[in-house]
């Protein structure tokens, strides 16, 4: 009843192909099977936000979505953002401002943050502690989050004008 | 934490979906929000998945003579964001904001949120808020069920396993009419634990219509008729509004669960529903519905 199926998706830019069981979920195929291994796994049921992607272009808990779902859709994780050697600006801003302790938690972070800078207004910090609320940090590191953020939105503002 | 096996198949239309159906254990995807975790804690194992997101039909938001109609696909983002619910519904942008988190707001539909029924959950409450039709399809065709007779139990609605939430039809209100919402939560994006919902017309200076809606005090959403009628005809002001919202506990009988006590419960519903009263008016008698 579970008969492996073959998807095609767009993955950070490059077409691929692969077979999967139905059940197997996009955070496990991205990790596992393809050994990106950015996205990370906390709570699994789409509460702690670590493994959020984007999906056809919006954010998304990659745990509540099966691989086989992404078939012919885009995807793109953390890894799209930047490279150890070549850190993307958002990537910086959080360098900078010491956005991160553990780490865990931080793929999810930059990804809802990338949404966010493309579609919100983030007028007010308190706009930005709001939209970064799905996304939990339990070295509770959010002030140094905030103060990444709003240098990227006050720059973002900066180059629009 | 992984799901057990099942069969995956999508579907391209509302009647190939329905055809899909016609299995011992099938169930429906759309947004997952709900039915993922459940298949990932192992509670729910169904042998087979109906991916509905690629069937057209069921998406958009648009305007029908008297009616505003949603697709069952539309997600919560999607109706956060229409200009054509900001004008006649400002009130779904507002409990919008209240569901979850972006991610997740991304993704869920009003479908997936109405038939999973939570009752604390925003959809339902607004669905009991505005008069709300659900029209269901199955093999025998279409039809409208009523907010009031939609809302079975806890996780339970009128909804055959063999159907599909297509879409919900809201009437459109009188113009004018001001709307708002609110809720308690533990944390931003949780469910809440008490939550409230109100309409009201507002002519000469009297109320001429209002409609109050609880959310997470019942088996579902409740509308507070008591206030509703004590209201009707009253002076449009905080003393007409602080006279009856006591009335909207009568007959309540709220769960103690791990998120609140029965009694604490009870004690928000006058509170949100002042607030939500006094914000109704306010925007009515603004004409900024």
């Amino acid at each position: 009843m579970s008969a492996r199926v073959d998807i095609t998706m767009t993955l950070n830019g490059e077409e691929i192909v692969e077979t999967v069981e139905p059940r197997m979920l996009l955070s496990d195929f991205l990790r596992d099977r393809l050994g990106l291994t950015g996205t990370h796994v906390g709570c699994e049921h789409g509460v702690c936000g670590a493994c959020t992607i984007r999906l056809n272009g919006v954010t998304a808990r990659s745990c509540l979505t099966f691989a086989v779902q992404a078939d012919g859709a885009r995807i793109e994780t953390v890894e799209h953002l930047g490279t150890v050697s070549s850190l993307g600006r958002i990537q910086q801003a959080f360098r900078k401002h010491h956005a991160l302790q553990c780490g865990f938690c931080t793929p999810g972070f930059l990804m809802t943050v990338q949404e966010m800078l493309e579609t919100l207004p983030l007028d007010t910090d308190e706009e930005i502690r709001d939209a970064l609320s799905g996304n939990i940090c339990r070295c509770t590191g959010y002030e140094h989050i905030v103060r990444a953020v709003r240098e990227l939105a006050d720059e973002r503002e900066g180059a629009a004008a | 934490m992984k799901p057990a096996p099942f069969e995956y198949v999508r579907a391209a239309s509302v009647r190939e979906a329905i055809a899909l159906l016609d299995h011992d254990d099938a169930k429906i995807i759309a947004g997952g929000q709900s039915l993922v975790p459940m298949m990932n804690f192992r509670l729910a194992q169904p042998e087979r998945i109906v991916d509905i997101n690629a069937i057209a039909e069921l998406s958009g938001i648009r305007e029908d003579g008297s009616d505003i109609v949603i697709g069952s696909l539309v997600r919560h983002a999607e109706a956060m964001r229409s200009p054509l619910l900001a004008r006649h519904f400002p009130v779904i942008a507002e409990a919008m904001h209240h569901v979850a988190h972006l991610a997740i707001r991304n993704r869920g539909t009003i479908g997936g949120s109405l038939v999973h029924a939570d009752p604390s959950a925003e959809w339902p409450l607004l669905v009991a808020l505005l008069d709300g039709e659900i029209v269901a399809e199955g093999p025998d065709g279409c039809r409208t069920v009523k907010a009031d007779e939609f809302f079975v139990a806890p996780l339970v609605t009128e909804i055959d396993e063999t159907e599909i939430l297509v879409a919900v039809r809201f009437p459109k209100p009188a113009p004018g009419a001001g709307m708002a919402f609110d809720e308690v939560a533990r944390r931003a994006g949780d469910f809440a634990v008490a939550s409230a919902g109100a309409l009201v017309s507002v002519e000469d200076g009297v109320m001429r219509e209002v409609r109050v809606a609880l959310g997470g005090v019942g088996d579902g959403p409740v509308r507070a008729t008591a206030v509703e009628e004590e209201l009707t005809g009253r002076v449009a002001d905080k003393v007409s509004i602080s006279d009856t919202v006591e009335l909207a506990c009568e007959g309540l009988e709220p769960e103690t669960d791990i998120h609140a006590s029965a009694e604490y419960r009870l004690s928000l519903v006058p509170v949100l529903v002042r607030r939500v009263l006094e914000r109704a008016v306010l925007r009515a008698g603004a004409g900024a519905a």
